[in-house]
This record gives structure tokens, C-alpha cells and sequence, in this order.
């Protein structure tokens, strides 16, 4: 491994690796706007000059390798001079439209000049006017005068999606990024080219102007939108509600995970988050034969304890929405304790398009889990019983009968079913074919884990409560079997994954700590695979 | 006047020096047929390295070595590019080989092909060129027609195509990594090196780029010998050059000469003196790329050594000659210009640079310039050398910084009064 020293602190590095990396390494922030760890290297932004001892000029540090006994400098005089030179020449036509900008705040450009820049202006000349406020497509607009054309966007479509619709056109600092004549930037990852713009020239369309990102939260998560498991931030707003009535989630954005989604995420899951907040059940209800009405916790935690009425003929289908935790509590009442057989696992949603990329046909996040803790996809069992009256009570976790089965049987269904009990946190069509509705939390309001389409734990974090008289299913499960007299000592959910790792020998050696941030590997006792962000695209995931 | 026998423009008088029976009438075509049937490849490649060739689009490389690195084991198919986008101001040379001498630059490319085992050549030729490329187009069909080029060459199982194709206007497609990209269909963006073309060029294979006047050359190098070539030149750099001289001259036009020949005899003698007996200002030596010299400069030879030991390059050997009557706050105007506008856009300060400096150096013209203003320009060309893609920005910044420097009083006595009473004065 050769060996180099930077500002002064020896490092060895890989051979090939370069020297930005090797200064990441090594502590050492070189900043940057073309370079980015998951695209070619450009290197046409200049900003990550430094200067390597025996090269008259200064290198740019994102495509320069590093070489054994190399001396890299990266905040003497002359870098600094070069960089501020840089940071000049990008904001000479820069229209300076800050206060209106959707990235203020988490801008390079203003990062950057608070660091590196700070000179007085010189610019006395009219600045090149380009075309602002263009929709490029359905989910990204266009600002041709913030952009820094470090060409990040136009790898993006080229390198990753391969859909090729960016470009750049005209010469000079008439250069201009645009889509394609006749084209749109509508491949299904296009939200990717928004998170590393390193500049406010793309920007959200279903984010901007909705809150300023200073006032956001972040909360690292799980994306639910399939079985990927794309590692993702809940960006809410949490200091200003009143900008956004009733909506707390304002966008969501990837996080890195080399092993699972590298540096993205795909936009079906990137815009999945509106139901965290809209369309919710906040309460109880009950069916009186015509309407769902509200009902007491005391109502349906008492009056339903169908399962204590009807055990043998108790069917219960798990969604593979919920955590481990709640599967695991389900499975600890249901089977364990109750005794069930007829208990299955099902996904509440129809399996949907899949891509080399990242997106999985299966669009839920836990069915791998739901499998690896014994429960069986035998739903359709479950159905034809319930068809021929041989289930009394059937609890279901969240699904819609007649999106799944089709109305006429759904109905049937319904009819056949003595007291059909319905956990779920989304109204929709057929939750109205329910007697008794149990409102639970969504993934944004819990703690715990997912086990993604190839078995790897990873953990979600609660962002903020539940809506309304909403709970995690787990909580539910627990104190509904307490007014049936069974204790399930868990009082949340580290300690439902302890035990459920005592008990289920494939989760061997696992903890929410070992979780960590790239999450662990069902039954994988060797870490050899892991890459780092270093070293590219996994082969499982393009 | 030094006795200097020509080469490249020895037959460009003759009538009809474009057509093959011409060339053929006169020996052409024999080098390539010698080469093809007599000699193996490596000696080709020994023979120009021998002959001290170097560059002439220049960067001034030497030829043989070039083709030297082009892998002997490539699986990929291997491209020879010739590069006649000659866009460089104040150069004219490629241009007249493509008219008057296409077959010797034919024969060049196939003994060049033959020398690195290529079988597909392009040349791309600048797209305002359109009188040479009828005349190139021309000759090339003429070459298939008599079987010089296309399948089995001089009865030989060695085949080789040429594609011509014509570029669409930029500058930046004369930098060779550039041109390649316009090759494959993408906008010209000069490349990162490494990789070098010889190793990853154009469709990711082993390409060699030479230009017109370097390939024009080596049939007449095999025909009498790397020795008598690298003779003609000086130490570590054969044969002659075509220096392309204009502006305020009486005789403006092509000169073949040595290498070395002073630049002070070029104007003086080659080219008749400056127009009207005026006094001579200023001097580019080598394309408007090249830094400016003031005319008590000019007595210094023209080779890379000497003009790089000036501040200067020899570059594409365009001599471009400026009496007392030129403005130089005009004459930066529109150098700067034509950089503004040739900017590849790639990389921020160059992009972002070239534009900024014609704003300035345009309102300073128009009479509103400040105090300030030259040490900007300046500063902000001192930004752009040496930090950008490609050799462009350092192109960029030496007409300001040398212009400038070097006019000083000038720019400052426009600035002070908003005209250029300079230049009038002179004329009067
Ligand atoms: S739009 Fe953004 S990502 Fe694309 S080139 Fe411009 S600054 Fe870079
Ligand atoms: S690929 Fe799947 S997990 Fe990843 S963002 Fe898209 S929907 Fe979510
Ligand atoms: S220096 Fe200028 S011409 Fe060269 S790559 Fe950069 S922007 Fe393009
Ligand atoms: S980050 Fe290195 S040149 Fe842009």
C-alpha cells in the first residue's frame, strides 16, 4: 500500500485510490462539486485543487492517484489562493438569488465560499442571463444560472440510469445543462440528480418552496417502499408546523449505504411518504352494521376478545409492512401462546416493476423477515377457509381485501367471517368491510428493523409519535393479550429484538448496536464481502 | 537568406498538384508501396524516430516515439486520427497541403497506419474549410481508385480505410482528445490525461493523432532517409517547417523554412518587411496562442527553445506581424474574443475566466475601463493558467497577460482617456 503524507499526517492507502479519498482517510475534507464517489471522475469544477510536491502545477486531488512517498498539501497559501480563485469564477455569473433558493442552506456554493471564499467582489460586469424555472420533467426543475455544469447530473442519467437524457449544450459560459430535445427527465431514479446537484440549479418539485432546510429534522430510516431496503433520511419539519398544517414529512432523502442502495434511491420510494401524514385512522372504531364509528381502546381491547371466544377458528394474516418486533410479538401471542395454525404472512401491496438497479418487485420491506421467522404465505388457505365459513374471526394487519382478492370475494369473505379485525394505519376501501379497527403507527413513528429481500437487519428510528391514538403493533398485540390475561413483558423495541435473537437461532449475534449502519447479514458470520464507499458498485446492486 | 531546400511545398506550384497522376508522375506513392512491401513495421517506426520528426500542430512530440506507444498486443482494433482542424488564428499551413498536396498527405497516412497496424484512419478537417475538403475528398477517391487505399494496397493483404469527416466549427475540437469525442459523436470536451490516446482513444482504443504537416512529411522521409531529414532541421528536430505569416506585412503568406530560421529574417526578408515601410509594434509568433513580442524581440531564432527561453512558443508557427498603427487594446479585444467564445466550457475557470476578461476588456475599448482593470486581468488569467482541463486556459491567459505586460502604457492611457490617440498619432 503506498504510503503519502497529507498536510503533514502519513496515511496508506490502497493503490489507485486518490488523493481526495486518501484525505477522507485521512481526516481531511478537500472540497469538491464534480467529484462524487458514485460517478466517473470529471474533473472539471477545479475546486479540489491541492498541491503535490515536485508537480509545478497544483493536481486536482479527485483524479490524481495517490503514489508512494507523495507530499500532499491541501491548505497551504497557494491552495487556498487557487481555491478562492475558483469560488470566484463560479459565482461570476451566478445570478446570487440565495434568499429564493430552495438548497440555501445546504448549498456547496455557500458552503463553500463561508470556507474558502470570503474576498470582496470585483465583478463589475453584467452576468450572462440562461433560463430559469424549467420543468425537465416531472419531478425535477431546472435553474440554468445556479448551476456550476460539474456535470454530476448528466453522469447520473448516463453512468447509473443509463437513460441518457441530460446534456450539456452551447460553448463557453454559455454552457448550459438541458435534457435531450424531445426528451424528459423522467427515468425512475431522476430525484438522484437533485440530492447531488451540489448547487440549488435542481431542485425538488414536490419539495420546493415547502420549508426551509434549516428547520428540518432528520431521522435515519428504512425506505418501506420494497424490499430493497434502501437506507433512507425522514427530513420533517419540526420548528415551523405552521408552514406545513398536518404535514410533518417534508421529503425523504437516500443515506449511504454501499451494501444496500449506494448513494440512492429510486423516486417510487423517494415520494412515498405522503401517507405518513395524510388519510391515517387516528382512533378505534367499530362497525354498527352500516358506518365504521369511533370506539374506545377499552371497547376493542374487551368486546373483541374474539380470540378468546373462537381460538380454533382463528386466522391471522401479518402484513410485511410492520418490524421484525411486531412480527415477533405476533408470532410470540398467535403461535406461541395461542396456538394458532392458521397464520399467514402477506404482503399488502401487489408486487410491482423491478429493475438492475435497485427497485424489487416485492414493494414491502419486511416479507424476507416475515419469512425468516417461520411465517408461511399460505393467505390463500386462509381465504378459501374464510370462503367456507370455517374462520370466525380473521385480524388482518393492514390489508385491502378488495385491492388484493377483488370485491366480490372480499365480500364474501367479510360476510362469512363472524368479527373480521382490521390493524392498520391508511383508510382505504376495504378496511370499511372490518367490524373492529385498530389504528397502528406508521415506520416513521417506530423503532425497529427490517430485514431486507436479502436477509440483511436494518434498523429504523422513530422521528416522532404516533398520530392520533395510534400505536405499533407490537403495543397493540401486548396489551390486547394482557386483557386476555397473557403477559408479554416487552416494554419496547431493543428488548423485543434481544429476545427475539435468544429465541431465533438465524438472528444469532445480533443487536440494534451491531446493526449498525450498514445493517447485518441473516446468519452472516463473515464480513469479508463489505465494501466500503470506496470501492464502488456492488455487484448486487448494478 | 539561408538556402533551405523545400519539401512539403516544393510542388505546390505545379499545375494540378492535387490530382494523383501529378503526385504519381513525380514518384508519389513509391514510399508507401516501398514500405508496404519491403519494410516491416517496427523499421518504419525506427526510421521516423531517426529522423528527429516531430509534432508540427504544436506540442512538438516526437513522432516516431508517438507511434511507439501504441500497444503491439491490443486485443481492440487500433485508430490513426489526423488531425486538420486547423483553427489556430493566424494559421494557414494544413490548409494548403489539403489543397495542393493531398496525396503526400495519403501516402503519410498509410505508411503511418502501416507503421502502428492500423487499418482504419479518419481525418478530421475543420468544417470552414470547404474548398479543401472537396479537394481532399477528391484526392481520397482518387487514392481508392487506384487502389492505394481500400482492400489489399499495392497488391499487398494490407487494407486500410479512410474516413474524412468535417467538424462543425468549434475550436476546441483541434485539441486532440477533443477531436476525439467530435469523432464519436459527443460534444468536444477535451478529455483528463491520463489515459493517453495511445492507450485509450478514440472508441476506447489505441489511438495515434497526428497532424497534416507531421504526416505530410514522412514520404519524404522514407524516400531519402531519416538522415537527410533530420539534417534539414536542428539538433532533435528534423526537417523544415511551414511558417504561415500575415498581418501587416507586404508579402503575407505560407514560408517554408528551417527550423530556427530568425524570426527578424522571416518578416524582414521572406515576407518583404511591414506594409508601407511603417514601424513594426508587435509580433505573435506561433499562432494567437502564443505570448506577443515587442519588435525589439524579433531578432531570435524560431525554435521551441529559444522562443520558450523568450516567454513565448513556437506552437503552430503562425507569425502574425502588427505595425504602429494597431491599437493593442483592439488587438486583445479580439484574441479574448475568440477565446470567449471557443471555450470548451468544461472547466470552471477557463468557462468561467474567458468571459469575464472580454466583458472587461470590451468595456475598456468602449472607453469605460478602471483603473483596476489591468491588474484584474491579470489576476484572473494568472487564475486560469496552469488550473484547467486542458491546454486552452494557459492559451487563454497569455495574449492578456503578455499584451498587458508588455503594452502597459498603452492600456493605460486608454483607460486615462478612453480612445486610443496612440494609434492616430502614429499614423499621422
Ligand atoms: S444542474 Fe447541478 S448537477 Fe447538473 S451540472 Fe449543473 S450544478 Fe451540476
Ligand atoms: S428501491 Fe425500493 S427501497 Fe429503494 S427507494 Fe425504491 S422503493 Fe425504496
Ligand atoms: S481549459 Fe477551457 S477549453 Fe480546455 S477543457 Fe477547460 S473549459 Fe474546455
Ligand atoms: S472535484 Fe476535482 S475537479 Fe471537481
Amino acid at each position: 500500500m503506498p504510503t503519502l503524507k497529507i498536510d503533514g499526517k502519513d496515511i496508506a492507502v490502497p493503490a489507485g485510490t486518490s488523493i481526495i479519498e486518501a484525505a477522507k482517510k485521512a481526516g481531511t475534507f478537500i472540497p469538491h462539486y464534480c467529484y462524487h464517489p458514485g460517478l466517473s471522475v470529471a474533473g472539471n469544477c477545479r475546486m479540489c485543487l491541492v498541491e503535490v510536491e515536485k508537480s509545478p502545477k497544483l493536481q486536482i486531488s479527485c483524479f490524481i492517484p495517490v503514489a508512494d512517498g507523495m507530499v500532499v498539501h491541501t491548505e497551504n497559501d497557494r491552495v487556498k489562493e487557487a481555491r478562492e480563485a475558483v469560488l470566484e469564477f463560479l459565482l461570476v455569473n451566478h445570478p446570487l438569488d440565495c434568499p429564493v433558493c430552495d438548497q440555501s442552506g445546504e448549498c456547496e456554493l455557500q458552503n463553500y465560499y463561508m470556507n474558502y471564499g470570503l474576498y470582496e467582489s470585483r465583478l463589475f460586469e453584467d452576468k450572462v442571463k440562461k433560463e430559469k424555472v424549467v420543468p425537465i420533467g416531472p419531478t425535477v426543475m431546472l435553474d440554468g444560472e445556479r448551476c456550476v455544469l460539474c456535470s454530476r447530473c448528466v453522469r447520473f442519467c448516463d453512468e447509473v440510469t443509463g437513460t441518457h437524457e441530460m446534456g450539456i449544450v452551447n460553448r463557453g459560459d454559455h454552457a448550459e445543462i438541458t435534457v435531450a430535445p424531445g426528451k424528459e427527465l423522467d427515468n425512475a431514479y431522476s430525484g438522484n440528480t437533485v440530492d447531488i446537484c451540489p448547487v440549488g440549479a435542481l431542485t425538488d418539485r414536490d419539495f420546493r418552496f415547502k420549508c426551509r432546510v434549516w428547520f428540518l429534522e432528520k431521522t435515519s430510516s428504512i425506505c418501506p417502499g420494497c424490499s430493497r431496503g434502501c437506507n433512507i433520511e425522514i427530513h420533517w419539519n419540526k420548528e415551523r408546523p405552521y408552514q406545513t398544517p398536518n404535514e410533518r414529512v417534508m421529503r425523504l432523502k437516500p443515506r449511504v449505504n454501499p451494501e444496500v442502495n449506494q448513494w440512492w434511491i429510486c423516486d417510487e420510494g423517494r415520494y412515498n411518504y405522503h401517507f405518513i401524514d395524510q388519510n391515517r385512522v387516528l382512533y378505534p372504531m367499530k362497525n354498527n352494521g352500516k358506518d365504521l364509528v369511533q370506539a374506545s381502546w377499552q371497547e376493542v381491547m374487551e368486546e373483541g376478545s374474539w380470540v378468546m371466544k373462537e381460538l380454533q377458528n382463528t386466522a391471522v394474516i401479518v402484513s410485511t409492512d410492520v418490524t421484525l418486533e411486531d412480527l415477533w410479538i405476533a408470532k410470540e401471542l398467535f403461535i406461541h401462546k395461542l396456538g394458532i395454525q392458521t397464520i399467514a404472512y402477506l404482503p399488502t401491496k401487489k408486487s410491482g416493476e423491478e429493475d438492475h438497479l435497485l427497485r424489487k418487485s416485492d414493494k414491502t420491506p419486511n416479507t424476507k423477515g416475515a419469512q425468516a421467522l417461520g411465517f408461511e404465505a399460505k393467505a390463500n388457505e386462509i381465504f378459501s377457509l374464510a370462503e367456507a365459513g370455517k374462520i370466525k374471526t380473521l385480524i388482518l394487519f393492514g390489508h385491502n381485501l378488495i385491492d388484493l382478492l377483488g370485491k366480490e370475494r372480499a365480500q364474501k369473505i367479510a360476510e362469512k367471517v363472524d368479527s373480521m379485525v382490521w390493524i392498520g394505519s391508511n383508510q382505504h376501501e376495504g378496511m370499511n368491510l372490518a367490524k373492529w379497527i385498530i389504528p397502528s403507527s406508521v415506520y416513521a413513528e417506530k423503532d425497529g428493523t427490517f430485514m431486507n429481500y436479502e436477509g440483511r437487519v436494518q434498523r429504523i428510528f422513530k422521528a416522532f409519535p404516533a398520530l392520533g391514538e395510534s400505536k405499533a403493533e407490537w403495543q397493540i398485540l401486548k396489551e390486547w393479550a394482557q386483557h386476555i390475561g397473557i403477559n408479554l413483558p416487552y416494554e419496547n423495541s431493543s428488548v423485543i429484538f434481544e429476545k427475539m435473537v435468544q429465541a431465533e437461532s438465524a438472528f444469532n449475534g445480533m443487536s440494534y448496536q451491531k446493526l449498525g449502519e450498514e445493517g447485518v447479514l441473516l446468519n452472516d458470520s463473515k464480513d469479508e464481502g463489505r465494501g466500503t464507499m470506496d470501492d464502488g458498485r456492488k455487484k448486487h446492486v448494478l | 537568406m539561408s538556402a533551405c531546400p523545400k519539401i512539403l511545398s516544393q510542388h505546390f506550384d505545379v499545375p494540378n498538384a492535387h490530382k494523383i497522376e501529378v503526385y504519381c508522375s513525380r514518384g508519389g506513392y513509391t514510399s508507401a508501396r516501398k514500405v508496404l512491401t519491403e519494410m516491416g513495421a517496427e523499421q518504419v517506426i525506427e526510421e521516423v524516430k531517426k529522423s528527429n520528426l516531430r509534432g508540427l500542430g504544436g506540442a512538438g512530440f516526437p513522432t516516431g516515439m508517438k507511434w511507439g506507444f501504441i500497444p503491439r498486443q491490443s486485443k481492440k482494433p487500433c485508430y490513426v486520427v489526423i488531425n486538420a482542424d486547423e483553427g489556430e488564428p493566424g494559421t494557414f499551413k494544413d490548409r494548403y497541403i489539403l489543397c495542393l498536396d493531398p496525396h503526400a498527405l495519403i501516402e503519410g497516412v498509410i505508411i503511418a497506419c502501416f507503421a502502428v497496424k492500423s487499418h482504419k484512419a479518419f481525418i478530421y478537417i475543420r468544417g470552414e474549410y470547404v474548398e479543401p475538403v472537396r479537394i481532399f475528398r477528391g484526392a481520397v477517391e482518387e487514392a481508392y481508385e487506384k487502389g492505394f487505399l481500400g482492400k489489399g494496397i499495392f497488391g499487398t493483404d494490407y487494407s486500410l480505410d479512410l474516413i474524412i469527416h468535417v467538424g462543425a466549427g468549434a475550436y476546441i475540437c483541434g485539441e486532440e482528445t477533443a477531436l476525439l469525442d467530435s469523432l464519436e459523436g459527443k460534444k468536444g470536451f477535451p478529455r483528463l490525461k491520463p489515459p493517453f490516446p495511445a492507450v485509450k482513444g478514440l472508441f476506447n482504443s489505441p489511438t495515434v493523432i497526428n497532424n497534416v504537416e507531421t504526416l505530410a512529411c514522412v514520404p519524404h522521409i522514407i524516400n531519402k532517409g531519416a538522415e537527410w531529414f533530420s539534417k534539414l532541421g536542428c539538433e532533435k528536430n528534423g526537417g523544415t517547417r511551414l511558417y504561415s505569416v500575415s498581418g501587416h506585412v507586404k508579402k503575407p503568406g505560407l514560408y517554408e523554412l528551417p527550423l530556427g530560421t530568425s524570426l527578424k529574417e522571416i518578416i524582414y526578408e521572406h515576407a518583404g518587411g511591414i506594409r508601407q515601410d511603417l514601424i513594426l509594434k508587435a509580433v505573435i509568433p506561433g499562432g494567437i496562442s502564443s505570448s506577443i513580442l515587442k519588435a525589439n524581440e524579433i531578432d531570435i531564432r524560431m525554435d521551441f527553445n529559444s522562443l520558450a527561453a523568450a516567454g513565448t512558443m513556437l506552437g503552430s508557427a503562425g507569425i502574425m506581424v502588427m505595425d504602429e498603427t494597431t491599437c493593442m487594446v483592439k488587438a486583445l479585444l479580439v484574441a479574448t474574443r475568440f477565446f470567449a467564445h471557443e471555450s470548451c466550457g468544461q472547466c470552471s475557470p477557463c468557462r468561467e475566466g474567458t468571459g469575464w476578461i472580454l466583458k472587461i476588456v470590451e468595456r475598456i475599448w468602449e472607453g469605460k475601463g478602471r483603473p483596476q482593470d489591468l491588474d484584474n486581468l491579470i489576476d484572473i488569467s494568472q487564475n486560469i493558467e496552469g488550473n484547467t482541463i486542458c491546454a486552452f486556459g494557459d492559451a487563454a491567459a497569455s495574449p492578456v497577460i503578455s499584451y498587458i505586460k508588455k503594452f502597459r502604457g498603452e492600456f493605460e492611457h486608454h483607460i486615462k482617456t478612453g480612445s486610443c490617440d496612440l494609434v492616430e498619432a502614429a499614423l499621422k
